[in-house]
C-alpha cells in the first residue's frame, strides 16, 4: 500500500478515534453524574437555570439522541457558556490556546536544541562519565514534578538571584508603556511585528522560566532516544569505514551517524510534544500563564463544568491530531511501516 | 529468567542505588506511625504556636502554615504515595493484561474490537481524563486512583498483546493446543509467564509516573484532601508561602523526586537488560 493511502486510512481512523473520545467525554459528563444539569450550571445555580440546562442537555431524550445533540453543538463549536467568565467557552479556549502554544513551542525548541547534542555525546562516550551523567540528568528530567520544579526555579532566579520575573506573560508596566497590537496572539511575533523591542525582551524574560520548567521532560526523553539510536547506528559497518578513512570524528558523529539516528528521534520529539501539551497545564498554574492549563485549573476550582468539558475535548483532539502526525512522519521516514 | 535479570541488574551501580532508595521508602512507609517525631501533626493536628518555623534541630524540615512538623508529614506522605502507586499499577495491569492476552490469543475480530477500544482510551492525555473524572465523581483519593486506572490500563493491554503475539507462535503453545488444553489455561499458564519480564519493567517505570500523576492530581486539589499528609497536597499548600518560607514545598518535592528517580532509574536499567539487541552488547 502506498503512502497516500496509508495516510488517508490513518486519517479516517483518527476521525473515529475523535468520535470515540467525544463519546467517552459525553458519557463521563452527561451520564455518570447523578444530576448532570446541576453540574452544568454550577454550585450556585438557581432553579430556573437548572431547568434551562436540562432542556439544553435534552435530559429527557434517549442516550443516543442526546449524543447527537452533543455532537451537533460541538460541530458548531458551541461548548456552552463558562460559569466563571460568562464568555462562550470556545472563545476563552481560543485565547488560551495561543498562549499555551507559544510556551510549548519555545520549550520544545529548547528540548531539541539540548537533547540532540546530549544524546549524541552520550552515545559517543558510552559508559563513560558523560554518559552516566547524561543518563542521570535525563532520568531526573522525566522524574521532576513540574509544579514543584517551577517553584524552585522561581525561588532561585526571582527571589535569590533577582534576574528573572516571577510570573505572567509580560510585565504590566511594559505592556502599558509600550503597548503593541495583538495580531497573532503569539507575543514573541506580535512584539517583533510592532518593532517593539522593549516588550520583546520582556516577553523573552517571562518565557524563560516556564519554558525551562516545561522542557525538562522532553529533554530527558529526547536525550535517551537519540542516545539509544546513536548507539545502534555507531555499530554499523559504514561508520567503521568512515573511521578507517580518518574522516574527522565530529563529522562522522553529526553528519554520518546522526542522519540515520535522527528519524526515530523526530518521532519522540512529536510524541513529547503531545505529553508536554498536558504538562503545560501544571506549569501554567505556577507561572500564572494565561493558557489552557490555568483556565482548566480555575475551571476546576470554581466547578466550571462546561469549561472543563470544553478543555478536555479540545486538548484530546489536539492530542489525537499530534499522534496522527507522528504516524505519518514515521511512515514517511521508515519504509518498513506499511499496512 | 526474572531472577537472572535481578542478578544482572545488581551489577549496575545505578540499579543498586535506586533499589536501596526504594526499599528505604517502603520501610519508612511501613513504620511511619511508630517512627515519626510528631504523629498527631502528621495526621493533621494544627500547632499554630510554631507556625512557619525554618528548619532546626527540633524540626529538621521546618514547619508548615499550620505549624505542623514537615518531616513527620513528609514521612507519613510516603504511605499515601506508595499505596496509590501500587494500586494504580496493579489495577491497571489487572484490567490490561487479560485484555491483551485475549486480544492476541483469539486474534481476528475480537482483536480488532478490543484494540480499537484500547486506542480510544490511549488517545486521551492521561492527566486530562483523570481531571474530568475526578471533577465529575468528586474529589478524593479513591476517585483519583480510579481516574488514573481508566487512563493506564490500555498501555498494559498493548504491551501484553505484542508480547503474546510472538509467544503464541512458539511450538510449545501449538503443542498445548493440540493436546486439548483449554484456551484460558494456555493464555494464563503458557503465554503469560513469557510476558512477565517486560511487564515487570513496565510496572517499575510506571510506579514512578503513578506517583507523579497522583501528586499532580493532589496538587490540583482533586486527590488527597486536607488535613491528610500527601506530597502533592503539601506542595500545593506550600505554593502560597514558598517565596518567603522556602522549606514548605521544597522537602515534599524532594521526596517525590527521589522516589520517582529511583523507580525510573531501576526501570531504565532493567529495560536495557531485557532489550535483546542491547543485552548482547552489554554482556560482551
Amino acid at each position: 500500500m502506498n503512502l497516500a493511502r496509508y495516510i488517508v486510512s490513518r486519517l479516517v481512523w483518527s476521525i473515529f478515534v475523535v468520535l470515540g473520545v467525544i463519546f467517552v467525554v459525553f458519557i463521563v459528563s452527561n451520564v455518570v453524574p447523578s444530576d448532570p444539569a446541576a453540574l452544568w450550571v454550577g454550585p450556585k445555580a438557581t432553579h430556573s437555570a437548572i431547568q434551562m440546562a436540562r432542556e439544553k442537555l435534552k435530559l429527557d431524550k434517549p442516550l443516543l439522541v442526546r449524543f447527537g445533540y452533543f455532537l451537533r453543538d460541538l460541530l458548531r463549536f458551541d461548548f456552552g457558556i463558562s460559569i466563571r467568565t460568562h464568555n462562550p467557552v470556545i472563545q476563552d479556549i481560543k485565547t488560551a490556546l495561543t498562549a499555551t502554544f507559544e510556551l510549548l513551542l519555545v520549550a520544545e525548541f529548547l528540548a531539541v536544541a539540548l537533547g540532540i547534542p546530549f544524546g549524541v555525546f552520550a552515545a559517543v562516550k558510552r559508559n563513560k562519565w558523560f554518559d552516566n551523567l547524561s543518563r542521570l540528568f535525563a532520568v531526573v528530567g522525566v522524574s521532576l514534578p513540574s509544579f514543584w520544579y517551577g517553584m524552585i526555579l522561581q525561588l532561585l532566579f526571582f527571589k535569590w538571584l533577582g534576574v528573572l520575573p516571577l510570573s505572567d506573560r509580560i510585565d504590566t508596566f511594559v505592556s502599558l508603556l509600550h503597548p503593541f497590537h495583538e495580531r497573532t496572539g503569539f507575543y514573541l511575533i506580535d512584539t517583533l511585528l510592532a518593532g517593539n523591542y522593549t516588550a520583546f525582551l520582556d516577553v523573552i524574560k517571562h518565557l524563560m522560566l516556564p519554558a525551562i520548567t516545561l522542557a525538562a521532560y522532553p529533554i530527558g526523553l529526547i536525550t535517551r532516544q537519540v542516545r539509544s539510536m546513536m548507539v545502534e547506528v555507531m555499530q554499523e559497518n559504514y561508520i567503521r569505514t568512515a573511521f578507517a578513512y580518518a574522516i574527522p570524528e565530529r563529522k562522522i558523529y553529526f553528519r554520518y551517524a546522526l542522519k540515520n539516528a535522527i528519524a526515530p528521534a523526530m518521532v519522540t520529539v512529536a510524541l513529547s510534544f503531545a505529553y508536554t501539551l498536558v504538562g503545560a497545564f501544571l506549569v501554567e498554574l505556577i507561572f500564572n500563564w494565561p493558557g489552557l492549563g490555568r483556565y482548566a485549573a480555575n475551571a476546576i476550582l470554581s466547578m466550571d463544568y462546561p469549561a472543563i468539558v470544553g478543555v478536555t475535548i479540545v486538548t484530546s483532539v489536539c492530542y489525537v491530531f499530534i499522534n496522527f502526525l507522528v504516524d505519518v512522519i514515521q511512515a514517511k521516514i521508515d519504509p518498513r511501516i506499511r499496512f | 529468567m526474572s531472577l537472572k535479570l535481578l542478578k544482572l541488574a545488581f551489577k549496575n551501580a545505578f540499579a543498586r542505588f535506586s533499589l536501596l532508595i526504594v526499599l528505604i521508602f517502603v520501610a519508612m512507609a511501613l513504620t511511619a506511625p511508630w517512627i515519626v517525631p510528631y504523629k498527631e501533626q502528621a495526621l493533621g493536628e494544627p500547632n499554630m504556636a510554631e507556625r512557619l518555623q525554618p528548619p532546626s534541630l527540633r524540626h529538621p524540615f521546618g514547619t508548615d502554615h499550620m505549624g505542623r512538623d514537615i518531616l513527620s508529614r513528609v514521612m507519613y506522605g510516603s504511605r499515601t504515595s506508595l499505596v496509590t502507586a501500587v494500586l494504580v499499577v496493579f489495577l491497571s495491569a489487572l484490567i490490561g493484561v487479560p485484555i491483551g492476552l485475549i486480544s492476541a490469543y483469539f486474534g481476528g475480530f475480537v482483536d480488532n474490537i478490543l484494540m480499537r477500544f484500547t486506542d480510544i482510551f490511549l488517545s486521551f492525555p492521561p492527566l486530562l481524563l483523570a481531571l474530568l473524572i475526578a471533577s465529575t465523581l468528586g474529589k478524593g483519593l479513591f476517585n483519583a486512583i480510579l481516574a488514573l486506572v481508566v487512563t493506564w490500563w490500555p498501555w498494559y493491554a498493548r504491551l501484553v498483546r505484542s508480547q503474546a503475539l510472538s509467544i503464541k507462535t512458539f511450538a510449545y503453545v501449538e503443542a498445548a493446543k493440540a493436546a486439548g488444553v483449554s484456551s484460558a489455561k494456555i493464555m494464563f499458564r503458557h503465554i503469560l509467564p513469557g510476558c512477565i519480564a517486560p511487564l515487570a519493567v513496565q510496572c517499575t517505570m510506571d510506579m514512578g509516573s503513578a506517583i507523579l500523576e497522583a501528586a499532580a492530581l493532589s496538587f490540583l486539589g482533586l486527590g488527597v484532601q486536607p488535613p491528610k499528609a500527601d506530597w502533592g497536597l503539601m506542595i500545593s499548600e506550600g505554593k502560597a508561602y514558598f517565596l518567603n518560607y522556602w522549606w514548605v514545598p521544597t522537602f515534599p518535592g524532594l521526596f517525590v523526586l527521589l522516589l520517582v528517580v529511583s523507580f525510573n532509574l531501576l526501570g531504565d536499567v532493567l529495560r536495557e537488560m531485557i532489550d535483546p539487541r542491547l543485552r548482547r552488547r552489554m554482556l560482551v
